[in-house]
């Protein structure tokens, strides 16, 4: 039986309220609380329930990324993976470089369905299963709320603008996660002691043989402009005054 | 030479307003050519459509079978093959496009840019992060295709313009069978869609339940606007999953936006900061709504929401 690889990222804690350095470089993350990834999380807790249906065998995490992502692969083994891969390189990669190396771990592992995150929420991009994907030239479901698997075949429904669409997909495939895709476990402690012994296998993005040229060169970090606050007004008839001042009801 | 491709989005029979947009954001690029793709099952009446939109010099029909619905799979080979001799790839940043366009990227072997809200020149964007507490500027490489999808809330449609030639292709790539649709469930209803509305009303966890959440949704019939929900009131169950308006649900640009009961989480703000008129109402004065809102209404909901339906019954709004 094949198992399940899940890609996660270590990111900003989603609560956080992250700013712009002064000198416009970056982020100013120094210090913050890090995590998995909210979707990652999410594709571990459907990874994890995929394997106690008797689907698949195994759940592998994968990680691209520095030696600190290692604490969210010991989070994600506890809360039940199976075993991590973490691929030594730089936090900053572009999506597609992820997902060149995804293939390439793929192709290594032969994982019946990858299952990642439908977007990383600091860079926002939200690309890197498309491209993986595109890449091995299997089947994409992306913003799944519904996974399920039935021999050689998942059906996914995927949250779309204007409703929901039900896909039928030959393994192996690649799912993206929504948020209501599920409810990621807690981490009970015997759990967390547990995954210490774990395998976490570390391996060189050069090991890869991957194009990791960056195609992107981001000069600059701005703010955002802000929105000015406006009144405050006591009452119902003071509203309905503000808005027809405004033209907004005709 | 600037030469654009923008990919269409539609249902069949009409083009959806997300194509005027991305043809906007096109038009910044000062291209030699602008021409849409439609890729569909029949599709002359979209073609015809998408002729018509101010500054497309050209249309590219694909009319097949197995474009009768949007599968990424089976359309991004096609898109990648229609892309040769293009510089610039471009698509919504709606599902279809987010669920698309990486797909032909890395079909092209490129990178992709996501959600350009400005054009600074051929090769270079900005785009938010973070939640959109960053925007970054980027460049692209112009020795490669850029295939990029368009924040929808950063451009106005462009309006009518005299009909660009349409040319039918058929092309020679093959297809996946991987990829099945099975069936498609719109929520949609009367109202108009959350992602064009002129007006949109959302409320957020305060409501309660999805009893109290009627509510919102009889101020929103009033205004004659869209529904919309915080993600706080979508995990609490008060309503459908695509009413979700923030970073990872819909990004908006409404002319009138009403929160009714949102404290306003950074990720609900990014969703909404280009809405010409924020209004808030929420009981907490210190509710983070009200550092965004153009008019904020400190009061209790359930008291304050009749009171204004009833008084805009009364004016009479269109």
């Amino acid at each position: 039986m094949q198992s399940v690889m899940v890609g996660i990222k270590r990111v900003v804690d989603y609560n956080v309220r992250v700013r712009v350095k002064p000198d416009g470089s970056g982020m100013a993350t120094e210090g913050l609380k890090m995590s998995i990834n909210p979707f990652d999380e999410i594709a571990i807790e459907a990874a994890l329930r995929l394997k106690e249906s008797g689907a698949f065998a195994q759940v592998v995490l994968v990680t691209i990324g520095p030696a600190e992502a290692e604490q969210q692969l010991r989070t994600g083994l506890a809360m039940g993976a199976d075993r991590a891969i973490r691929v030594d390189a730089p936090a900053r990669l572009e999506p597609l470089t992820v997902a060149r190396a995804l293939h390439a771990l793929a192709e290594r592992e032969q994982p019946g369905l990858v299952v990642l995150g439908k977007q990383a929420v600091d860079d926002d991009h939200g690309q890197t299963g498309q491209m993986l994907a595109a890449l091995w030239g299997r089947p994409q479901a992306t913003f799944a709320s519904e996974l399920a698997v039935a021999g050689n075949v998942a059906t996914v429904t995927r949250e779309i603008d204007s409703g929901l669409e039900t896909l039928e997909v030959d393994l192996p495939a690649v799912v993206t996660t929504d948020l209501r895709l599920n409810q990621p476990r807690y981490v009970k402690l015997p759990e967390i002691l547990k995954a210490k012994t774990k395998p976490l296998a570390v391996l060189p993005l050069a090991e890869l043989g991957v194009d990791a040229q960056p195609q992107f060169t981001v000069r600059e970090f701005a703010p955002p402009p802000a929105r000015v606050a406006g009144v405050r007004v006591q009452d119902v008839a003071e509203l309905v005054a503000a808005l027809n001042a405004r033209g907004v009801l005709s | 030479m600037t030469r654009v491709l923008v990919v269409a989005e539609h249902d069949g029979a009409r083009l959806a307003p997300a194509t005027a947009k991305c043809v906007r954001c096109a038009l910044d690029l000062q291209p030699e050519a602008l021409v849409v793709a439609v890729l569909a099952h029949g599709g002359a009446d979209v073609a015809a459509q998408a002729a018509r939109l101010a500054g497309v010099t050209g249309v590219m029909l694909v009319d097949a079978e197995h474009n009768a619905v949007p599968l990424a799979a089976t359309l991004a080979p096609q898109l990648a093959s229609l892309a040769a001799g293009f510089t610039h790839v471009l698509g919504p940043s709606s599902t279809f496009g987010k669920d698309l366009l990486p797909r032909v990227a890395a079909l092209l072997g490129v990178g992709q840019l996501s959600d350009v809200l400005a054009v600074l020149g051929s090769h270079r964007f900005r785009r938010p992060v973070h939640a959109g507490n960053a925007v970054v500027t980027v460049d692209a490489d112009p020795q490669r295709v850029l295939v990029a999808t368009v924040r929808l809330a950063s451009y106005a449609g462009v309006g009518e313009g005299p009909a660009a030639p349409i040319e039918r292709r058929t092309l020679d790539v093959a297809l996946p069978a991987h990829t099945r649709f099975v069936s498609r469930r719109e929520s949609g209803g009367a109202r108009p869609d959350l992602m064009t509305a002129r007006r949109v009303v959302s409320g957020g966890r305060a409501l309660g339940s999805a009893e109290g959440f009627k509510l919102v949704a009889e101020l929103a019939d009033v205004l004659g606007a869209a529904l919309g929900a915080s993600r706080a009131a979508l995990d609490s169950g008060f309503v459908a999953n695509d009413l979700q308006v923030g970073q990872t649900g819909k990004i908006i640009a409404p002319e009138l936006y009403v929160a009714v009961g949102i404290s306003g989480a950074i990720q609900h703000l990014t969703g909404i900061k280009d809405a010409r008129t924020i209004v808030a109402i929420n009981k907490d004065p210190e509710a983070p709504i009200f550092e965004v809102a153009d008019v904020g209404l400190v009061a209790d909901l359930f008291k304050a929401v009749p009171e204004l339906i009833s008084a805009l019954r009364a004016q009479g709004v269109r």
